[in-house]
C-alpha cells in the first residue's frame, strides 16, 4: 500500500463521514426539565445529566426536527481533528525501519485493521480499509469520552457559563445513526456500482425465491436492508447510553456530599462510589472496545456482501 | 394523582425488558462461549482466529438486550406515557 494514496483515500472517508452528526430531532429539550427545589434530588441530577446542549436551527417552537446537540457535534469533530491529524503526522514519519513509539503504534493499528479487512473483504475498492480505520478509530475515541469522570467536563462548562453538556457523542442517537446511516448510503451506492441498476433490482426482487414470489421477497430483501443500519446504530446507542447511565447512578452515592449536607456516612459511600466506580470502568473498557470493533468490522461485511453476487 | 397507575406498570415493563433481554444474552453466550471452548480443544492452532469471530458473535449478540435496556432506562427517566 502506498502511504500517501492511504492518506489520501483516508482523508477522503474522514470526509465521508463527517455528516455524521446529522440534524435530527432533539431527545431531549429544555423544556422537560424538572423545576429545581431546595433539596438536591436524585432524580434532578439524572435528569439534568441527561439534557442536551441543544440548539433550534430555526425558531419558532414547532420546529424540533431541526435542532442541533451542539455538545455532541462539538465533541465527535474535535475527536476527528484528533484522530486526523495524530495518525497524519505519525504517517509523514513512516520509513523502512522498524518503527517506534507513536508512529509504531500508529503502524500496529493499520496492520490490524488491515488484517482484518483482507480476511473479510475480496473485492477492489481502495475506500474500504482506510474507511474501516476511520470508523474503528473514531469511534473508540468517541466512545471513550465516557470514561472521563461524568462530572468533570460539565463542571468546566458551568463555569463558563454552558449549563447542559453531554460529552459522550455516541450515546447521542444522531450520531450513531449519522454513522449507520453514512454506511448504508455507501452500501446502496457500491451495490448499485458493482451489480448495476438493473443487477441491484433483479437481486432486491429475485432473490430467496423464484421470480413469482416477488412481492414476498421484495418484503423480506427490504426488512434485511433496513435491519442494518437501524441495528448498527441502535447496537452503539445503547451499549454506551446504559453505560454512561450507570456512571450516573454510581456517581448518586455521594450526591449529599456535594450539599451542605455532609454526614460522616458519605466518607464510606466516597470509598464505595471510587470502588465501583472503578469496576464498572474496566469493564466499560472492554466495552467500548468491542463496540468500536464490532461497528467496524459490520461495516466491512456488509460492504463485502454488496460486493458480491449470489 | 391519576399517573400512579401508568408508573406503576411502566416499572414493571422495564424490568421485564431488561430481565428477559439478559436471561437471553446468559443462555447464548453460554452456549457460544461452550462452542468455542469445544473448538479450540480440538483444534488449537485455529483458537486465535476462533476467538476473533467469538468477539464478533459475542457484539452482535449484545445488541438486542443493549437496546432492551436503551429503552428501559427511556422509559424509567423521561417516561413518555405521563401527560
Amino acid at each position: 500500500m502506498n502511504k500517501a494514496s492511504f492518506l489520501k483515500t483516508l482523508f477522503l472517508a474522514c470526509i465521508l463521514l463527517m455528516p455524521a452528526s446529522s440534524f435530527s430531532s432533539a431527545t431531549e429539550g429544555h423544556e422537560t426539565e424538572p423545576t429545581h427545589s431546595e433539596e438536591f434530588s436524585s432524580n434532578d441530577y439524572i435528569s439534568h445529566h441527561l439534557v442536551f446542549n441543544s440548539e433550534a436551527v430555526f425558531s419558532g417552537e414547532e420546529n424540533r426536527f431541526w435542532t442541533l446537540h451542539l455538545d455532541s457535534l462539538f465533541y465527535s469533530v474535535f475527536m476527528a481533528l484528533l484522530f486526523c491529524t495524530s495518525f497524519y503526522f505519525a504517517a509523514r514519519k513512516a520509513t523502512i525501519k522498524p518503527p517506534s513509539g507513536w508512529l509504531g503504534f500508529v503502524e500496529l493499528v493499520v496492520v490490524l485493521v488491515d488484517e482484518q479487512v483482507k480476511d473479510t473483504y475480496h473485492g477492489t475498492s481502495k475506500l474500504i480499509a482506510p474507511l474501516a480505520l476511520t470508523i474503528f478509530c473514531w469511534v473508540f475515541l468517541m466512545n471513550f469520552m465516557d470514561l472521563i469522570p461524568v462530572d468533570l467536563l460539565p463542571w468546566a462548562g458551568s463555569l463558563v457559563g454552558i449549563e447542559y453538556m453531554r460529552v459522550v457523542p455516541s450515546a447521542d442517537l444522531n450520531i450513531t445513526f449519522g454513522l449507520s446511516l453514512t454506511v448504508f448510503l455507501l452500501i446502496i451506492y457500491f451495490s448499485i456500482k458493482i451489480k448495476g441498476l438493473r443487477g441491484f433490482a433483479k437481486e432486491l426482487a429475485f432473490q430467496p425465491f423464484g421470480k413469482w414470489m416477488l412481492p414476498f421477497n421484495l418484503l423480506l430483501k427490504l426488512i434485511e436492508e433496513i435491519a442494518k443500519p437501524l441495528s448498527l446504530g441502535l447496537r452503539l446507542f445503547g451499549n454506551l447510553y446504559a453505560g454512561e447511565l450507570i456512571f450516573l447512578i454510581i456517581a448518586l452515592f455521594t450526591i449529599r456530599a456535594a450539599t451542605e449536607q455532609f454526614v460522616i456516612a458519605d466518607s464510606g459511600y466516597m470509598i464505595m462510589q471510587f470502588l465501583l466506580g472503578l469496576v464498572w470502568a474496566l469493564f466499560h473498557l472492554v466495552i467500548i472496545l468491542l463496540q468500536a470493533f464490532i461497528f467496524m468490522m459490520l461495516t466491512v461485511v456488509y460492504l463485502s456482501m454488496a460486493h458480491e453476487e449470489h | 394523582m391519576e399517573n400512579e397507575f401508568i408508573l406503576g406498570m411502566t416499572a414493571v415493563a422495564a424490568s421485564v425488558l431488561i430481565g428477559m433481554g439478559a436471561l437471553g444474552t446468559a443462555i447464548g453466550f453460554g452456549l457460544l462461549g461452550g462452542r468455542f471452548l469445544e473448538g479450540a480443544a480440538r483444534q488449537p492452532e485455529m483458537a486465535n482466529m476462533l476467538q476473533v469471530k467469538l468477539f464478533i458473535v459475542a457484539g452482535l449478540l449484545d445488541a438486542v438486550p443493549m437496546i432492551g435496556v436503551g429503552i428501559a432506562l427511556f422509559f424509567v427517566f423521561a417516561n413518555p406515557f405521563i401527560g
